[in-house]
């Protein structure tokens, strides 16, 4: 913020970084929807999807909060209402202070926070208390089996998700976010520096563990078993209605924008382009232009990896739940152990 | 301008905003703490304590400890309330309010409590003596993530070892208990 022409107090810089965070939270999140749920999965399956509300069914998006808004709030009889009230809550919650640790440009960020990879996957463990607590409070044998096998999922693949993070870690040298991406527009590859090093490329193995487990923990197909409906109805989110559960919705494709953020961050070189393409050496020579074009490159970045992760879901039926956690345990995590003694060894070596 | 006539009649050193917060962060604690063991049902026990670690988290960044701050809510949020959820909600987890939820020997719990309190009391006291909290800045340059890595794979390397050989004790443990057949 120093190297504008005046200066924000810090009231003024506050309210800009709360105002950021509801944009980075709500944007990608309405785009997600409205590109990926409602015109890609109608284009794989040969149909046209929303075309009523506006131009190519733009508006379609407010149409459906408004459907939402408008419905009444149940709560079952038997069910906890205090603690069924505040469950979905907590779940966006944590989107929110997910968002806070992700670098948009070289001084556009929330919180330069020193452990940033490490905070991002702590916070992303807070939503199971929501999960699991919306479960058990709807009184409902569905909604409290859906419940566990959240839970039980999240934390099989938490475990692949921060091994997988470790490789980039050592390689960076560094958990702060925006150093892993000034790594990545920095290092060179045997000399040459024309791309910078995004860690996909050294990175790959830890890069697919990643994005798996980013699948799981977003319940995505294939690994929707929590909300399977063949089976649980809709699992946790069986007895919510109106705008609880349109915050149960927001926050499952938040969630997706965000953690897409954090992968592109992690392994494809965050907001950063190349900076030996402008004759940059740190990152305090970059140019102030950057902030306003790092938070596009992110969110083109973000779409690419959103784009993957529906893709999958729409193409791969539900795996089974005990094939689930033996995937888990006995395939991702035993490679990820592998892919870090491999990059601690190289690291060494090189 | 009122904070800093504050600080200028407590002394130029306090930090008001971080005392305030640290207050308010205590009572939301000391209320949850209560409400963890006076609650009628177990799963509401359970969330009480969430608002306890929480707030904990809460301290430890106010006095600009990031790091064991994350690794409160990774390890403790993250971590052990889900797995207290999950075997509450498998084993026994109704809703509305148990009876017999009160342990018959509580009275015994207050006079353990209350020597513990004086031990804590006694300890922090004396170490910190008149001692205010550091200025945040410093305390970011002196307290570093890698120092901390530093310390634990450079001077405390062998108690890290050893710890980690009991984790991996109650592991295997864990697993022989689990599989009877």
């Amino acid at each position: 913020m120093s190297t504008l022409a005046f200066e924000i107090p810090y009231w003024g810089q506050s309210l800009l970084r709360v105002l950021g965070g509801i944009v980075a939270v709500l944007l990608p999140a309405g785009t997600i929807v409205y590109v990926f749920l409602f015109k890609m999965m109608s284009f794989m399956q040969s149909r046209l999807g929303p075309m009523e509300a506006g131009p190519y069914g733009s508006m379609q998006l407010l149409a459906e909060v408004g459907k939402w808004m408008q419905k009444e709030d149940l709560i079952p009889e038997n069910a906890d209402a205090k603690i069924y009230k505040i469950a979905p809550v907590i779940v966006l919650l944590s989107t929110f202070l997910l968002v806070v640790v992700v670098p948009f440009g070289p001084d556009a960020w929330f919180t330069n926070f020193q452990a940033g990879v490490f905070y991002a996957l702590a916070i992303g463990s807070v939503s199971v208390i929501g999960i699991l607590v919306a479960g058990w409070s709807s009184a409902n044998k569905y909604s409290l089996l859906g419940g566990l096998r959240a839970a039980g999922q999240l934390i099989a693949y938490e475990l692949p998700m921060v091994l997988a993070v470790v490789g980039v870690v050592i390689q960076a040298g560094s958990m702060n976010l925006q150093q892993i991406v000034v790594a990545q527009n920095t290092f060179e590859i045997f000399g040459w520096n024309g791309l910078g090093m995004p860690f996909v490329v050294t990175q790959f193995v830890g890069f697919l563990i990643f994005m798996i487990a980013v699948q799981a923990e977003l319940t995505q197909a294939p690994f929707d078993m929590p909300i399977a409906e063949s089976e649980l109805v809709s699992g946790y989110m069986t007895e919510y209605s109106g705008f609880r559960f349109l915050i149960f919705f927001i926050g499952e494709f938040a969630t997706a924008g965000v953690f897409a953020f954090i992968a592109s961050v992690l392994f494809l070189g965050g907001w950063g382009i190349p900076f030996s393409w402008f004759g940059w050496e740190t990152v305090d020579d970059v140019d102030d232009w950057m902030n306003i074009a790092g938070p596009g490159i992110m969110f083109a970045k973000m779409m690419l990896l959103v784009g993957i992760i529906m893709w999958v879901r729409f193409s791969y039926p539900r795996f089974r739940e005990d094939q689930l956690q033996r995937f888990a345990w006995k395939v991702l995590i035993p490679i990820s152990l592998l892919n870090i003694a491999v990059t601690a060894i190289l690291k060494v070596a090189f | 301008m009122s904070a800093a006539l504050l600080s200028s009649t407590l002394g130029a050193d306090v930090n008001v905003a971080q005392n305030v917060a640290f207050y308010i962060i205590a009572a939301v604690m000391v209320w949850g703490a209560i409400r963890v063991v006076t609650t009628n049902n177990v799963v509401h026990g359970a969330l009480w304590l969430v608002v306890v670690l929480g707030g904990i988290a809460a301290q430890y960044i106010l006095a600009a400890a990031e790091f064991v701050a994350v690794s409160q809510v990774l390890v403790y949020i993250g971590a052990v309330m889900v797995l207290f959820l999950f075997g509450i909600m498998l084993t026994r987890a109704t809703i509305g309010s148990d009876t017999d939820l009160n342990n018959k020997g509580w009275g015994i719990g207050i006079p353990v409590a209350a020597a513990m309190l004086g031990v804590l009391g006694y300890v922090v006291l004396d170490y910190v003596g008149d001692d205010v909290l550091v200025d945040q800045d410093e305390a970011r340059i002196a307290i570093t993530t890698q120092s901390i890595s530093d310390g634990y794979l450079g001077d405390y390397l062998v108690p890290f070892i050893a710890l980690s050989f009991v984790l991996l004790a109650a592991a295997i443990g864990a697993i022989v208990l689990a599989r009877k057949d």
